[in-house]
């Protein structure tokens, strides 16, 4: 008896689709783009958005709390009066912690968006996930225009997470409710 | 063969199912005020984008292309996720998928898995086969959660339980989770978080489906809103990721047109809130066992029919349900099947392949091929067209049957707010729907069809008695 994939294989092949034309890219491919437009967007999902000169500055609304921090974020971010945590951190010890602060890997202006890879100043999945309050710091530099070109700058095969305000259901009667699994409250703050 | 659960088993044919539920004033008061909110929210999300018919017609074609070189694409992620570390499974039908993702969850001696709302698995029974094999698959998305404690059906794609009210949802949680809960969606949206905030940090083994999986790189994407899908594809130590064969796309490009035609035509939102992208295991982030279960289960014999092979293009945004005037006023359960409205007429008769099925049979003249689906479908899959054409292998395969007909006049009634309004006011529509088993008075036009032939109308017995009767 043929494997269930070789059977497969061979139904499609006996189906004999002819061959298509190349796709039609006619769509905007970029966008206006920049740090108002982002802003502007991110706002719109009721997370919260400051444009900040200064970061150490700015995460002084941190004080006394228990924060989530990547090991690799920019030394300056670890101000004194936080009580960092960084890992390794267990399942409860993120789901007990007050927040976490990141940097991202890319962030759209059109949708409002932020991407986040694993890399540079993020950790893994699991850090942005747990705690209920998500600070997320995003350069000027950053933030891609629109969708096609945020997709350019990231490397697929890397842990990606789009983030697009806080944690949300549309599950009554269809209408948009803050604030269900994943962090309740999202903060941004773009370095301009 | 076992029979395809697309459908589920002992459901009445469309037109009665319909019957019942025009009898269900809350039902089509909830449908209404929810689809009347969501159409306008799209169409202000759509009408934001200046390239959206240029997204649309790329939409359209990338999943052409896909279709087209299915084998390939399909070879080609395979090596892709191997390459990476998952594993990737072959399933011809419902049974077979059951089976293997049984295995799989017994391999790890899991008797509780973590669930995010999928189609697939929905389409092919998983979580009954689980049970029945001991193994108890909890729901967690929001809408899958109410239809999982309501012991309920779902009635749309997005929205499973979108036939039910915030009061109605608050009986359900008071009765079933043993909470106190007022019947602000919030605080719903809250007692959903702490009810299932242990099974998330506990269970070490999670199932999913996908919306998009990208053959030369082997990323999978999952799109959702309230962070049950993160929780599920990140924490457990094993993820199985259940998928039918049509959710490719060829490239990382490709996604750029799927990632703004889908949030704004199912949540009517720029972007959905969490997409995940995973590309098979990561070392040290998320789970360290990946398996990609690959289901048939009617898609190939679905794409040797040159018309209806374009419902295989559908990636599930739920434009269309909402949009249509049938569905709004017959809910979505009528359609006996996981994929209700539109697509559901024309996607569940194909997955079954058996038009001597009377409900698959039923299902093309759920529509008055009124046009709505097609304009709002964000990769065109032209519904009206495939309605007609199956409507045509429903003749050829039964002839000419007294409910077809009967269901292509309702459902050109229900099309239009005044006609339907007008039949219901004159006490026509429940007389025309079944009088003595004949129907002898459609109002007009639907009286062209009852004053030149005399058609048997169906049985009276309501879908409510059917239901008790069947499933009590
Ligand atoms: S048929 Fe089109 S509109 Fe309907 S669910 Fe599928 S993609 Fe969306």
């Amino acid at each position: 008896m043929a494997s269930a994939k070789e059977e497969i294989l061979q139904r499609i092949r006996n189906a004999k689709l002819p061959a298509t034309p190349e796709t039609v890219r006619g769509y905007n491919r970029t966008g206006e783009g920049g740090v108002e437009l982002f802003a502007e967007r991110v706002a719109d999902y009721r997370a919260i958005v400051h444009a900040v000169n200064d970061v150490p500055e700015a995460l002084q609304r941190l004080q006394g709390k228990r924060i989530v921090a990547p090991q690799d974020v920019p030394p300056e971010w670890l101000i004194d009066g936080v009580t960092w945590l960084h890992e390794p951190l267990t399942i409860e010890e993120l789901d007990q912690a007050d927040g976490v602060l990141t940097g991202c890997a890319v962030a759209i202006a059109d949708t409002g968006t932020i991407v986040l890879d694993g890399g540079e100043a993020q950790g893994r999945r699991a850090l942005t996930l747990l705690p209920d309050y998500h600070l997320c710091v995003v350069r000027a530099d950053q933030i891609a225009a629109s969708v096609p070109e945020a997709l350019q700058r990231l490397e697929p095969t890397r842990p990606l997470t789009f983030i697009s305000g806080p944690s949300a259901t549309s599950d009554i009667e269809l209408n948009r409710v803050e604030g269900v699994h994943g962090p309740r409250a999202l903060e941004v703050l773009i370095v301009t | 063969m076992a029979r395809n659960p697309v459908t589920w088993l002992g459901s009445p044919t469309f037109p009665k199912a319909a019957k019942a539920a025009l009898n269900d004033t809350q039902l089509r008061q909830n449908l209404r005020k929810a689809t009347g909110t969501i159409r306008g929210r799209r169409a202000a999300a759509v009408a934001e984008m200046t390239d959206w018919e240029m997204l649309r017609v790329a939409g359209e074609q990338i999943k052409d292309d896909v279709l087209a070189r299915l084998d390939t694409l399909l070879l080609q992620l395979e090596e892709s996720v191997t390459a990476r570390g998952g594993v990737v499974h072959w399933a011809r039908d419902a049974e077979e998928a059951n089976r293997i993702v049984l295995d799989l969850c017994r391999a790890e001696n899991a008797q509780e898995v973590v669930k995010v709302k999928s189609m697939a698995t929905a389409e092919i029974g998983l979580n009954e086969a689980l049970e029945a094999g001991g193994v108890h698959a909890i729901e967690t998305d929001l809408a899958e959660l109410i239809v999982q404690l309501g012991d309920d059906r779902p009635s749309h794609i997005l929205v499973p339980a979108i036939h039910r009210n915030r009061s109605e949802i608050r009986e359900i949680f008071q009765r079933r989770m043993g909470v106190e809960v007022s019947d602000e969606p919030a605080d719903l949206a809250e007692a959903a978080r702490v009810y299932l905030r242990e099974k998330f940090l506990t269970t070490k083994v999670a199932i999913s489906g996908a919306n998009f999986a990208v053959a030369d790189t082997g990323s999978i994407v999952v799109l959702e809103s309230e962070g049950n899908g993160r929780m599920c594809l990140t924490l457990p130590d094993t993820l199985i990721t259940v998928m039918g064969i049509e959710k490719l796309v060829p490239t990382w490009q490709d996604l750029e047109v799927f990632l703004q035609l889908l949030p704004r035509s199912s949540t009517a939102e720029r972007m959905n809130p969490y997409t995940s992208v995973w590309t098979g295991v990561t070392p040290g982030d998320g789970p360290q066992k990946f398996h990609l279960v690959l289901i048939d289960n009617g898609r190939t014999a679905t794409l040797e029919d040159s018309v209806g092979r374009q419902a295989l293009r559908c990636i599930r945004c739920s434009a269309c349900l909402n949009v249509c005037p049938v569905y709004e006023r017959t809910g979505g359960q009528s359609y006996g099947s996981v994929y209700p409205g539109p697509i559901g007429a024309i996607l569940t008769p194909q997955l079954v392949g058996d038009m001597h099925d009377p409900l698959a049979a039923s299902l093309p003249y759920a529509s008055s091929l009124c046009g709505a689906c097609f304009e709002v479908c964000p990769v065109r899959i032209d519904i009206p067209s495939v309605l007609t054409h199956l409507r045509a292998e429903v003749v050829e395969a039964k002839g000419r049957t007294a409910e077809s007909v009967a269901m292509a006049a309702a459902a050109w009634m229900f099309a239009s707010a005044s006609r339907y309004e007008k039949a219901q006011k004159a006490g026509s529509l429940a007389r025309f729907l079944a009088k003595d088993g004949k129907i002898t008075s459609l109002p007009w036009p639907g009286s062209k069809w009852t004053s030149s032939r005399d058609v048997p109308a169906p049985p009276a017995e309501s879908f409510r008695t059917w239901w008790r009767k069947n499933r009590g």
